[in-house]
This record gives C-alpha cells, structure tokens and sequence, in this order.
C-alpha cells in the first residue's frame, strides 16, 4: 500500500478512469500468430531491420549545407540514442509543445546540418527513426517525466475518448473496452504503441504510428489529421504515457 | 535503397549443415493492382535470385508476383570449405543487387 | 476525473459489423483457376505422375494477413548424389497467377528445406511439388483461411 502511494506520487503519470490495468496491459505482439511472433524474433528474418540497416547507413551520411552527419554529433547511436525513443514524444522548450521522433529528426536536420526536413513517411524518416528506435529495444517506456507535457497529455487523452467519424467510435471504445473482442476475424489490440515504427503485413513496409492511428481513424470513418498534426502527436504521447514501463519493440512486426 | 540482410554462420566445422538466410528490400509490384483512376500498376518484381558458394550455385529461385514484398529465404548447405557466399538478386527494368558473406571452417 | 461513456456490446458489435463490411471494398484482379493451375503443374512435370508424399508443406492454416504469409517446403530425402531433391515448385489455386516460385537445390543442400513468404490473394490451396533425382515427383497440398483484414487503410 504504502508502495503503492510512493509509486503513483513518482510518476506524474494520470491515471485515467476505465484505463487498462497494468497487469493487464498487453502488446499487440501477444495477440499475434506464432509464424508472426517469430518474424519479429529473428532479426536476420524481420523485415523491418532492412530499414535499421538503411537507417544505420544514413546515419553516417553527411546531409545539407552543415555537411554534418548525426554521427558527428551524436556519435555512436548503441550509446547515445540507448533509451531516446522509450522517451518520445517529448517537450521541446523552443516550440512549447511536444515533438514526435520524426519532428526531432527534422529539427536537427533544420538546426544542425542546414538540410531540407524529410517527408512523413518517406523511406529516409522511417529508415532514421527505426535506427534510433531500435536502440532502446526491450528497455521500459518512460514518456511523461517532463510536467509541461502534463496539458497535451490530457489532450492526447480527451481525443481518445472522443467519439468521432461515421461509425461514431472512440479509440476508448475498442482499445480499452473491448480489446479482448475480435473485429472481422482478427483480434481487436490495446493499441499499445511499443512497436513502431513497425513493419506491419497488410502494409508490406515499414510505417509510423501516425500512419498506423491514421488507418484507425480512416476506420471509424473520420477525417484523418495531417501527419505531423499536433492532434497526432497529442495521441501518441498520451498512448505511450498508458504504456509506461511496457517494453520497446521497434522495430516490431504486425499483421 | 539496397539494403541485403544476409545470416551465414561465420564459422562451421566441416560437414556441418548450415542455414543461410536472406532478405532483400523490394516492392514486388504484382502487375495486378490497380490506381484508384483505375490504371494498372506496373509489374516490378524481383525474376531470380541466386546463391554461389566459392564460385558454385548453391541455390536458386525462380519468383513470381506470389513472392511477398521484401522477399526473403531460407534454405541450406554443406559446409565444407572456407570462402565466401554471393548472392544476387535480379528483377523488372534492370534491378540488380549483390550481397557476400564469409565462412571459415574450423 | 473523466467520465467514460461506455459502449454496450450489442452497439459495438452492430458498428464493428459496418466497419468490417465496408473495408471489403477493394478491386479484385481475375483469379486463376483449378484449370489453370493444373497447366501449370503439367508445365513442370509433363506427363509424369505426381504422387503424395514425402513432402510438407507447412504454412498456417489460418493467415493473419495474405500479403505476408510465411511457408516452409522440407522434403523427406537422404540428399545424396545417388537420392536427392533437385528442385521444389510451389502453387496456388486463386492468385491471378498460379505460380509462387521454383527452387533449385542439389546433394550440396544436405538438408531440403526452402522457406519464404508468399501472397494469398484468397482462401486457397498451395501445392508444393518436388522432383526427386530419379525423376520422380511428389507433393503435398495445404487449404489456407486468409482472414478478412478490418480496418484496411483504403477503407
């Protein structure tokens, strides 16, 4: 008990009504297939490593006018980017707001090496972004220690409680009330965001969570925001604060 | 982007019988799909692939639009000396790619 | 303290029916035939009997995704100069095109096994057949269930 009040004063973590229990919280990675699981296990078979190893190569590569590379600031990714992306989104002070992985690739691209942002989705972004992910494989999500992130926490989950599109469906209502249902034969996930970028099969490609929540909203029948929208990363931030503590698996294979 | 993902064990006794594995990156356009305007999509699609051990095809695949995107394969060998694996990949419009591994036996 | 609307399950299941129903949608190629792949086969072996055995095909028989289906042909051989697989042919009954892949191995494989990932447009039959170095050939077939994806992004 007494534990239990130290814990939750640590984390600024809220916890919201109704919110899965985190005994009870699963990745979408235990609702997979066996033949699945084991492309994801075996990095010489998981597809998604082909954009680690391009993203490797890029990150040695000078870009823009800096003629910088991250490496030449950053140096060794195994070390320097070891537990980064368990941490994003995060604040950045400059803008007042949180960023994704992907708009930090493009700040540093914009700031230190004077070169052109790259496109949402493009093989670069996700190449660059699954490289860095991938540093802080099997480490714990730890989004959320700033407390200026508290306020786009509490967006982010305002949107997922919001019903929205044709079918009038709220993320809440599949992802924390029935995620142990199936939907046309596959099973509805938590929506636990622990794997991405991740090569998902419908796709056949390597993809962000934002494409990923995209096709949720295209779903429900809604309007879908722009990539990069602060809707998007309002989502992705309160996702990975309800999924504190639970392993990273980027990058991790899906159906 | 070329990215090869090649697993050859770096070292083997002689004899042992070893896995190779390997996974390109390829968009294995089928050629049946069509643009929401209704236009078929190009077929491009990896034709061959191919392994030789020191000089000597191992192994080879003939594939077609059922191959899956970012094709990969399993399949085996003989360890018996050391060297050196290549592989090749062929395909639609000129696509080529090559990929080597080292073995050393004990 | 936020308060949750809950949604019945009747209600969810009513929408998640209409979900389901409208991510069907989609253009679909002409499929091959039982006909056609029969051609095909007959392109490979000729007039040779193809008798049943000796082969697995192991591929799930419930796939989460037909764009990615993983596939492993391993044939009973001792893989000998004298008593080999020369090489392994897969097919399916309902893509547009019959043919998955041929794979070329000899005595040096010492072991007959090919794994890759194939397309199943469809549920379906695969059939794998391998020819043995006295010319003989010999197969295995598998029925797939590709399950429906929800929630595909071209909606």
């Amino acid at each position: 008990m007494k534990r239990a009040v130290i814990i939750a004063m640590l984390t600024l973590a809220p916890v919201y009504a109704g919110e899965i229990a985190p005994s009870e919280r699963r990745s979408g990675y235990d609702f997979m297939a066996a033949d699945t699981k084991a492309m994801q296990d075996d990095d010489t078979a998981n597809p998604g490593m082909l954009w680690v190893l391009d993203g490797e190569a890029l990150w040695k590569q000078k870009q823009g006018t800096a003629g910088k590379a991250c490496a030449d600031c950053h140096g060794d990714a195994a070390a320097s980017m070891k537990g980064v992306a368990a941490r994003y989104p995060a604040f950045d002070k400059t803008l007042g707001r949180p960023v994704s992985l992907d708009q930090r690739i493009n700040l540093c691209r914009a700031d230190h090496q004077q070169a052109e942002p790259l496109a949402y989705e493009s093989h670069d972004l996700l190449a660059l972004n699954a490289y860095v992910a991938a540093q802080s494989k099997g480490m714990p999500i730890a989004v959320g220690d700033d407390p200026e992130l508290k306020p786009f926490v509490e967006k982010g989950h305002e949107l997922f409680m919001q019903r929205q599109g044709q079918l009038n469906l709220a993320c809440v209502n599949c992802h924390d009330d029935n995620w142990e249902k199936k939907l046309a034969g596959s099973p509805i996930t938590q929506g636990q965001p622990t794997g991405y970028p991740t090569y998902r099969l419908e796709w056949q490609t390597v993809g962000s969570i934002e494409r990923r929540m995209r096709g949720c909203i295209t779903g429900v029948r809604a309007k879908p925001y722009d990539f990069g929208a602060p809707e998007l990363v309002e989502l992705e931030l309160y996702l990975m604060m309800r999924a504190r503590d639970m392993a990273m698996e980027a990058p991790a294979v899906r159906p | 982007m070329a990215a090869a993902l090649i697993s050859v064990p770096k070292q083997a006794k002689r004899g042992d019988i070893i896995e190779i594995k390997a996974l390109t990156s390829h968009i294995m356009e089928t050629g049946y799909r069509r643009t929401a305007a209704g236009d078929l999509v190009p077929r491009d699609i990896i034709t061959s692939f191919a392994c030789r051990y020191n000089g000597r095809e191992i192994f080879r695949a003939d594939l077609f639009p059922a191959i899956a995107a970012n094709p990969f394969f399993s399949f085996f060998t003989v360890a018996n000396e050391s060297g050196k694996f290549e592989f090749e990949w062929i395909g639609d419009n000129g696509y080529s790619n090559t990929a080597s591994a080292a073995i050393t036996i004990l | 303290m936020h308060h949750r609307e809950r949604t019945s399950r009747r209600h969810f299941i009513a929408l998640a029916g209409g979900a389901a129903f409208a991510g069907t949608v989609q253009l679909r190629p002409a499929k091959a035939t039982p006909a056609m792949l029969a051609s095909a086969i007959r392109n490979v072996v000729g007039e040779a009997p193809v008798r049943v055995g000796k082969v697995k095909l192991d591929i799930p028989p419930l796939v989460e995704n037909g764009n990615t289906v993983p596939m492993t042909v391993s044939v009973e051989s001792p893989m000998t100069e004298q008593d080999h697989v020369k090489s392994i042919h897969v097919f399916n009954e309902k893509n547009p095109q019959p043919n998955i892949g041929n794979f070329y191995l000899g005595p040096w494989a010492g072991r007959a096994q090919v794994a890759t990932r194939i397309r199943l447009a469809d549920s379906q039959k695969v059939v794998a057949i391998a020819q043995l170095a006295d010319g003989s050939f010999w197969s295995a077939s598998a029925d797939v269930v590709v399950t429906l994806a929800a929630c595909t992004e071209e909606g």
